[in-house]
Formats: structure tokens, sequence, C-alpha cells
């Protein structure tokens, strides 16, 4: 189900996926697995363990690098979260006394699967991260990447340096200035104007729709673990009756229940998949684009101060050379972001419509599928 | 484990095979609904009960007697009564009634609003379709409040639950739901309201005349047939809430008692294990139900607030193809919410409803049983009392006390037949119990089952329509 990002990973110099994934306790264990033609790797095939920490890491990273400030840096994994089958666990271990022992172990078995369907998601959605960074025609040949791929070290001692260097510094001033600084900037481009605009609306949209797609989700797993307790609980009624009346009474079709409880959580997981993670993923998507928008207007920011302060220094006939020298560097900068931004934003325009026809329409034959399952049910006789 | 279902598939896609599961031939799962009983549910086999009556003199005991005004005394109920003292197995006997079979319909329907203000009530009408000749005429209806449907079961309570008979509780009063209605809020919450209470009910009376012996009360009868009605005083002492209170009473005070009631007959101590059982089951069940309701609603508020919200994003998407597409996805959840809402109705009127309905049935058979153990009691409180009159004139002849002893031994006569009295009515309670409790689950096991098939009748068809969904969603993401 990589669907999330598509036309990732076909490129044969630098293959990479994560075959695999440890669970202890919280901590996620990724297993990162690369293959590659090119000589700047000294192994063609090989794997190293890494924490979710170290992804962050090699993020932050390109992030701070000032080369990359005209990419779209692609999002950051989000942290493995297990606290809502956690919780549901530990409400399920206090329930246990008044559930049968059936309804227990079936209560128990959705939770294991919610479970692994949170770490399948964690998962993709580490894989996609690097995926895109290796189709990358300039991130991926960034060096930082390289040792993320290939040091069969433990990555602790320069996550610690890293943090000391930045302190996460830039991260703080984007995160606070953002909105007002990209709404407030004269933009003298048409494209990246109506690139704001567009961004700044959709990103509050897709973000709204996520909320939404993710409530409904609940709401149907919710369904179908009411439908495991009525399943239970007619089970037991109906071999009561069976005792009482001494004759075999069925299973109230109990098994019915037992179905449409599949189906439901089916239907809830798909959507989840399809709908949800495709609107969650591609909301951080767009704050990574709003993200460099941002980089942008304060390097014009940057440049319209230099030009302030040129004509300061022409004013005093002071430091006139540095003072342009300044300017220029700043206009230089402004002038790549801006060129490389056009380019990031539109190819990032392609790929995000390219993914949500592919989910929608991996969604629509997911639902016909279920619809085809509850005709072979209804023909059961 | 394979499922057999009986789902009467009216009107769906062709490509949907319409069974009809009842004559359906090949393979061993015919016609049997359940891998091995060979009674088949469809069967229209309705039973048919015997009118064993009470003996007049039963009605003249003490019970509970909230009813303020006249009850009618069932003079129906008089006929010759058999000896039925040998332990038959009642499970199985099916009795022959001389005379119609059930053939009745009643629907309460047209919830009216009569005055203004605080004094106002909803008028239901009630309509009565059948071919019994225990009515004046086959097809009649009249015009009933609530507190008068309360008045019928304080009647038919007072008069039957006593000696054993399972009255079917009435519909619950809500103080809250009916203000709303006479402040004269019409808004979506108050039909709900006055919708729940005319199809609750339509179900107590249904249930009410399809026992043989409420049936033929001259109360019933009035209340189906005549035009007025004397007005039932009293509603707060009238509501079913209040019955039950005062049969819960009654069980603490015999539990109170600490009877250690010499359970003669294993059948009794079965049952009230089964039915205490059966109750705990159900209202796990119920609140399970209740639960699936709330979070269909859920689900279909969820749903129609991320159409709105896949709308907006649609607006907002600059590329023409994808911006249509997903307004088209708003538009098929729209449709969707709206079939999740319907569902949530058939959840709660077809499934948690009727399961309430039997939670408080369940109660009044526990009650029932309650009965049956005041009953003993009384006997027994009898016989210790006459014993100790006889030792008393056992004393009294000792000391050669004359006009003591006449007056003792008149008292010990008449507590005599009182204790006999007390005898019988303990054995009448118990017979009565039996032939109840084997119709009242033959008609639980029944309906449950059509209940269920209903539901999942109800859920196959929203299914089927979410097809539409499907297909709507193809076509577009094809399209573009």
């Amino acid at each position: 189900m990589r669907s999330v990002s598509v036309d990732l990973n076909h490129d044969a110099s630098l293959l990479i996926d994560i075959p695999d994934a440890l669970c202890e306790r919280d901590k996620v264990k990724f297993t990162v697995h690369t293959k590659t033609t090119l000589s700047s790797f000294q192994k063609p095939d090989f794997s190293v363990p890494r924490q979710h920490e170290d992804f962050i890491w090699l993020h932050d990273t390109l992030v701070e690098t000032e080369d990359y400030a005209g990419l779209i840096i692609p999002p950051v994994p989000p942290k493995p979260d297990f606290e809502s089958p956690r919780e549901k666990m530990h409400k399920l271990g206090e329930g246990e006394a008044t559930m049968t022992k059936e309804e227990y172990t079936k209560m128990k078995q959705e939770l294991e699967a919610e479970y692994l369907a949170v770490f399948k998601k964690t998962v993709q959605v580490h894989e996609v991260f690097l995926q895109r960074l290796s189709s990358h025609p300039i991130l991926s040949k960034d060096r930082n990447f390289q040792i993320f791929l290939e040091y069969d070290q433990d990555l602790t001692v320069r996550r610690k340096n890293a943090k000391e260097m930045f302190g996460g510094f830039f991260k703080n001033m984007v995160k606070s200035a953002d909105e007002v600084l990209i709404s407030g900037i004269k933009e003298v481009d048409d494209f990246f104007e109506q690139e704001k605009t567009f961004l700044l609306d959709y990103y509050s949209k897709i973000k709204d729709s996520t909320a939404k797609a993710e409530k409904m989700t609940r709401s149907h797993k919710n369904i179908a673990d009411d439908y495991i307790h009525i399943s239970a609980t007619l089970n037991t009624l109906s071999a009561d009756d069976s005792t009482a009346n001494k004759k075999h009474c069925g299973g109230y079709y109990m098994s019915s229940f037992v179905f449409l409880q599949k189906v439901e959580g089916r239907v809830a997981s798909d959507q989840e998949l399809k709908l949800t993670e495709l609107l969650r993923y591609y909301m951080r998507d767009i704050q990574a684009a709003k993200d460099l928008l941002y980089r942008r207007a304060r390097a014009l920011v940057d440049y319209e101060n230099s030009n302030k302060a040129l004509d300061k220094a022409r004013l005093k006939s002071r430091d006139i050379p540095q003072a342009e020298e300044h300017q220029k560097q700043c206009l230089q900068k402004f002038d790549k972001l801006s060129e490389s931004g056009k380019k990031e934003l539109t190819s990032f325009k392609g790929r995000r419509v390219v993914a949500f026809r592919k989910n929608l329409i991996e969604m629509a034959e997911l639902e016909i599928k279920h619809a085809k399952l509850l005709r072979t049910w209804l023909a059961m006789v | 484990m394979c499922v057999c279902v009986c789902v009467c598939v009216q009107s769906g896609p062709a490509s949907l095979p319409a069974e009809d599961i009842s004559t359906n031939s090949n393979g061993p799962k015919q016609d049997s609904l359940f891998d091995d009983d060979p009674e088949d549910l469809f069967a229209e086999a309705t039973e048919e009960v015997s009118l064993d009556s009470p003996e007049r003199d039963v009605l003249l005991s003490d019970g509970p007697s909230p009813a303020i005004t006249p009850i009618t005394p069932p003079c129906s109920l008089i006929t010759p009564h058999i000896d039925m003292f040998t332990h038959c197995s009642f499970d199985e006997i099916e009795e022959e009634e001389g005379g119609d079979s059930f053939d009745m319909h009643i629907s309460v329907s047209d919830p009216e609003k009569v005055g203004d203000g605080m004094n106002a009530y909803m008028a239901y009408k009630v309509s009565t379709k059948t071919s019994m000749s225990l009515f004046r005429s086959q097809d009649f209806s009249v015009k009933r409040r609530f507190s008068d449907f309360l008045g019928l079961h304080s009647k038919l309570a007072s008069k039957y639950l006593h000696i054993g008979y399972i009255v079917p509780p009435a519909p619950e009063k809500s103080i809250v739901g009916m203000t709303k209605v006479k402040v004269g809020k019409e808004d979506q919450s108050s039909n709900e309201f006055v919708e729940k209470r005319r199809s609750a009910l339509e179900r107590y009376l249904m249930r009410t005349v399809k026992h043989p012996t409420l049936l033929k009360d001259p109360d019933v009868l009035q209340f189906l047939e005549s035009s007025e009605l004397p007005r039932a005083v009293s509603t707060q002492a009238l509501s079913s809430a209040g019955i039950l209170r005062m049969v819960n009473k009654a069980a603490e005070a015999v539990n109170k008692m600490t009877i250690k009631m010499n359970e003669s007959d294993a059948w009794f101590e079965e049952k009230q294990q089964h039915f205490d059982n059966l109750d705990l089951q159900l209202r796990k069940l119920h609140a399970s139900v209740e639960s699936l309701v709330c979070h269909r609603r859920e689900l279909s508020v969820n749903t129609a607030l991320f159409a709105k919200s896949a709308a907006m994003l649609g607006n907002s998407e600059d590329h023409t193809a994808l911006s249509r597409a997903l307004s088209q996805l708003a538009e098929v959840e729209e449709k969707i919410d709206q079939l999740h809402q319907d569902q949530a109705n058939a959840d709660f009127y077809c499934f948690s409803e009727l399961l309430g309905d039997y939670v408080r049935l369940i109660t009044a058979v526990k009650g029932v049983f309650d009965h049956r153990m005041k009953t003993w009691q009384k006997w027994q409180d009898g016989q210790i009392l006459l014993q100790k009159k006889r030792e008393a004139e056992a004393k009294l002849q000792f000391n050669n006390k004359p006009e003591k002893l006449q007056q003792a031994k008149d008292e010990m006569r008449e507590l005599e037949g009182k204790v006999q009295q007390g005898e019988r009515d303990f054995e009448l309670i118990s017979k009565t119990i039996r032939k109840e409790v084997s119709r009242f689950e033959k008609e639980r096991v029944k309906d449950f089952k059509t209940i269920i098939i209903k539901y999942l009748e109800s859920l196959v068809q929203t299914q089927q329509k979410q097809k539409v969904k499907n297909i709507i969603i193809i076509i577009f993401s094809i399209s573009y």
C-alpha cells in the first residue's frame, strides 16, 4: 500500500526500502535496506538499523542546510503512535471480568490487528520519507543522507552534536513567524502570489478534511467493536435458550454479526489507508511547501533590507562595497530560491494530483470488493 | 460453520440472485434455519392456548390494587376449572382453544395534540382490525391518550399479576419528553419522542392482546371498543414504573423475610435461574445495541461533516479534474450520511426498543415468581397460625373452659378453611406460572429470531444502496 506518493523508488541507481521492523515497547527499530549502483557508496547492498529519532535528525539537517532552502524538504514522518491501541488494551484489561471468554479473545484480536495497522503505517510513512529523498535529484546526493543509509554505528552521537549546533533555532523561527510573514509580503511574481494564496487556503481545508476523515474512520471502528459485543451476547443467549428449552435454538445468527463486524472493520481500515492517510500525508507535504514559501519570503525580506542598508550606506558614504556585496548575495539567494521553488512547487502539484487519483480509484475498488463480499454472504444458504 | 440466513431480497440489482430460501432444494441446508432444528421458523404455527381460568375467589385475595377507577370483574373467565394438578410437561403441551384462532391487528397512529399549555396532551388513534367473534365489529377505532394506556395496564396488573399472569408492562412515562410536546416545541427531538411513544404503545397493545387471557378481559375490550373511557385519575400511581416499583418492593419484602422456601419443584428453581441469566444478558445486549445506535448516529454526523469538508477542499483545489472528483466524493458521502442515519433509525426501532421492551418484560416475569413466593409464605403463615391455635385449643381442653373452647374451635375451622385456600392458591399460581412461562418463552424465542432477521435484512438493504456509491466513485475517478 505504498501509493501515498507515487513514482518513487523506480530509479535502480538507488533503491531503498524498509523490509522489516521491530517493536520493542514503544521504540520501533527500522531496518533500512539500500541497493545501489552508485560508486559513492561503499557496498552495493546493505542494511542498517535506525530509530525514529534518526529520521528526525536527518530531516532537520536537511532543513537547516542553506543550499536546500529552495527545495521542498519531504515532511518528517510522525512519531510512531501506539497510544490509541495501548489505551484500548488497558480498558480491555479492566473490563475483562464483564465479558465472556470468547468476547474478550475477539476484542484482543481486534486490538492486536489495530496495533499491527499502526505498525504498518509507521513503517510505510518512514519508508516513503526515504524514498522521496532518494528520488530527488539534489537531496539524494546529500552527505548526511548517505551517512544515514550507510553508517553502521549508532547515530546517537551525531544526533546530539547536531542538536547542540543548531539548537532547533531555525525550526522555532519558522513556526512562529510563518503565516504572518508569508501573507504580509508584497509579491511581485504572479506565480508565487497564486501559489501562496492557494497553499494557505488548501492547507487549512485539507487539515480540516483530515480531522473529519479520522473521525469517520473512528466511528466505523466503534461500530465494528459493537458488533463483537452483540455477537458474543447473542451467542450466550442462544446457548442459554438451548439448555433451557432443551432443544437447539441455533446461533441467533451470531455468525452474521461476526461477519458484519469483519466487514465494518475492513471498511474502516481501508478507508483509513486510502483516504485518511492520503489526506494526512498531503497535509504535511503542503506544510513543507509552505515552509519553502516562508524561506523564500525570508530571503525577500533580507533582500529588501539589504537594499535599505545599501541606500543608507550610500547616504553615509560608508561601507558601500560591503553593502553592495551583501545586496548582491541576497538577490542571488532570492533568485535561486525563486527558481528552484517554482520547479519544486510545479512538480509537487503534479505529484499530488497523481497520488489523489490513484488512491481514490483504489478506495473505490476496495468498496466494490466489500460489496461483492456482502453479496456472496447474502447468497449463502 | 456456515451461516444460514433467511432473507427475502426484494428489489435488488439484476446481478443479485433473488433466492427464495423456503423452496431451495439443492444441498443439505434446506429450510432449516438452525443447524439441527427441524422446526422452520417461518412456519405459521399459531400457538393456541386454552383459557384456563383462575377461580373467582382468587380475585378477592389481597394483591396490589393501585387502580382507582372501578374494575370490571372478568365474568368471561368463569369456566369450569379443569383439574390439572398432575404434573405434565407444560413445555410440550399445545393446547387447543375452542374458538377463534388469533387474528387481530392493532395500530396506534395519528398523534394529535389536544389542548394548550401544561394541560395539553397527545391523543392517539387506536385502530383494530379483526375477524374474531369476540368483538362487535371487524374494523373500528377509538381515540386514547397515554394515561388511558397506563390505566388499562394498572387494571390488568391488579387483576392478574398476583395470580401468576405475565402482564406486559406499559411504556415508560417521560416528564421531559412530554413537557417539550406540551410547550409546543415542534422540533425534531419532540417529533422523535412522539414517534417513539406511538411505536411503544402499539407494541404494548399487540403484546397485551396476544395474551389469550388478557384478550378476553372486559377492560381490554372496553379500551379497544368504547368511544368514551372513564379517565384514569391519578396517573402517578398508575405508571408502569410505579407498578414495577411495587412489584420490586414485594420482591424486596420477600427477600427480607429470608424465605427459605422449600422448593419441591425443581422446575421453578431452574426457571428462576434461567430468568436471572436472561435478565443479565438482555440488559447487556440492550446496552451494546444502544451503543451501536449511538455510534452509527455519530458516523452519520461525521460523514456529513466530512462531506462538507471534502466539498470545500474540492473548491479550493486548483487542478480542475481533481477538484471535480473531490466535489463528487463529497456529494457521494452526503448520500452515505443519509443512509447511515436511516440505518441508525432501523437499529433503534427494529432492535434497541424491542430489547428494551424485553428487559421490562423479564422484570414482570420475575415479579410473578415473587408473587408465587408471597403466596407460599401466606399459606405457610396460615399453617403456623393454625398449629398455634391447635395447641391453644388443646390447652383449653385440658383446662376445661367450654365457651372459650367453642370459640377456639370455630376460629380453627375458619383457619383450616383459609389454609386450604392458601394451598389451593399456591398450587394455582404455580400452575398458571408454568403455562405462562412456557407461552412466554415460545413467544420470546420466536420474537428474537424475527427481530434479528428483520434487522439483518435492513442492514443488507443499506449495504446494497452503498453499491451506488461505489459505481459513482469509479465513474468519476476514471473520467479524469
